[in-house]
């Protein structure tokens, strides 16, 4: 493993940084939560709450769908374990980086483990980056984006009544792509994402609710553990 | 409306879950030591994810989506900066889909 990990201040500042613009669509979309959570009849403090304490967007929106009364807590507690199931590749990921901290840090780190800050710093990793700070940092503004614009959404959000009209609804996809084009490493990354890509694209045609995102998820990474040789020689690139 | 108890029963059951789904992950790699090679293959993860949440959005809906995917990836190449790349993305889907012009 190239250089020592480190967790410091400076780290945390320097996620805080990378992470802004990236704050700036969530909060777009933020917006949008907050607007359905209040046409879903949830209450301000629930909508509010569920933001904080749950943080995780895909999971909430389609907890949206199943915000009926009697509420059916059973199903939507396995819906948002489904969705979040992803969670665990991810976690299993930043082992290099918070694999050797002490463990309050590291799994108080994993409460800011969603898509985008991790791929923000996944990309940073790759790119040699070894403060974990880093991590933290891409959380907070992403973290007070997300809350602060269910709340502006949930109060005055009728101003973006229909994101996709304004092509924001593709504000989502155009962050990923971009951190996409830093996380690419070369030609050992192409069949593993071809493959990825259409075992998503068949399993969101096919398989109901969010479940595409594990599937082709796995699908990619089983490829690629089918590519890697088996010999000790593994540290290169595969070209 | 559902009653206040359900709703916060509910909300907090969804936090546990998605908490544990966030440190289980890292629980379990730090208690085996892994070999190259699945740290080569642990390697493979954040781009599967990543193309997996976008790969949908990109090839199975307008042709806007697809060209506006191609546009963010030069335009993230050619500048480095992911808030231009994101803006040049939502604005080809902004205007594919006003004009039709794809």
């Amino acid at each position: 493993m190239a250089g020592e990990v480190r967790f410091d201040l400076a780290g945390v500042r320097a996620g805080v940084v990378a992470s802004l613009p990236i704050a700036l669509s969530v909060f777009a979309y933020g917006c949008v939560f907050g607007l359905l959570a209040r046409q879903a009849g949830m209450r301000f403090t629930d909508a509010t709450l569920m933001s904080s304490f749950v943080y995780a967007g895909s999971a909430q929106f389609v907890a949206l769908g199943l915000w009926i009364s009697p509420l059916p807590i059973g199903a939507l507690v396995l819906t948002t374990l489904v969705i979040n199931l992803r969670h665990l590749l991810m976690g299993a990921a930043m082992r290099p980086w918070f694999g050797a901290l002490p463990p309050l840090v590291a799994y108080g780190a994993m409460f800011f483990l969603v898509d985008e800050s991790w791929a923000l710093a996944m990309r940073e990793f790759v790119r040699g980056e070894r403060n974990a700070g880093l991590f933290v940092g891409t959380g907070i503004p992403i973290f007070l984006g997300w809350v602060s614009a269910t709340i502006v959404g949930f109060t005055v959000g009728t101003a973006i009544r229909d994101p996709a009209e304004f092509g924001l609804d593709f504000a989502f996809t155009a962050v990923f792509i971009a951190l996409l084009v830093g996380l690419w490493r070369g030609r050992r990354d192409i069949i593993p994402w071809v493959t990825a890509a259409l075992a998503a694209v068949a399993a969101e045609h096919y398989v109901p609710g969010k479940w595409y995102i594990l599937i082709g998820a796995i699908a990619g990474t089983l490829v690629g553990a089918l590519i890697t040789p088996r010999d000790r020689k593994v540290s290169g690139d595969a070209e | 409306m559902p009653s206040e108890t359900d709703a916060l029963l509910a909300i907090f059951g969804m936090a546990a879950v998605t908490y544990l789904t966030r440190i289980g992950g890292l629980w379990l790699a730090r208690r085996m030591v892994p070999s190259e090679r699945l740290s080569t293959v642990l390697g493979y993860i954040p781009g599967a994810v990543i193309v997996s949440i976008v790969a949908p959005n990109v090839l199975a809906r307008s042709p806007s989506e697809a060209i506006a995917a191609g546009v963010t990836v030069l335009v993230s190449r050619l500048s480095g900066s992911l808030p231009l790349a994101m803006v040049a993305g939502v604005a080809t889907v902004w205007l594919g889909r006003h004009f039709g012009a794809f």
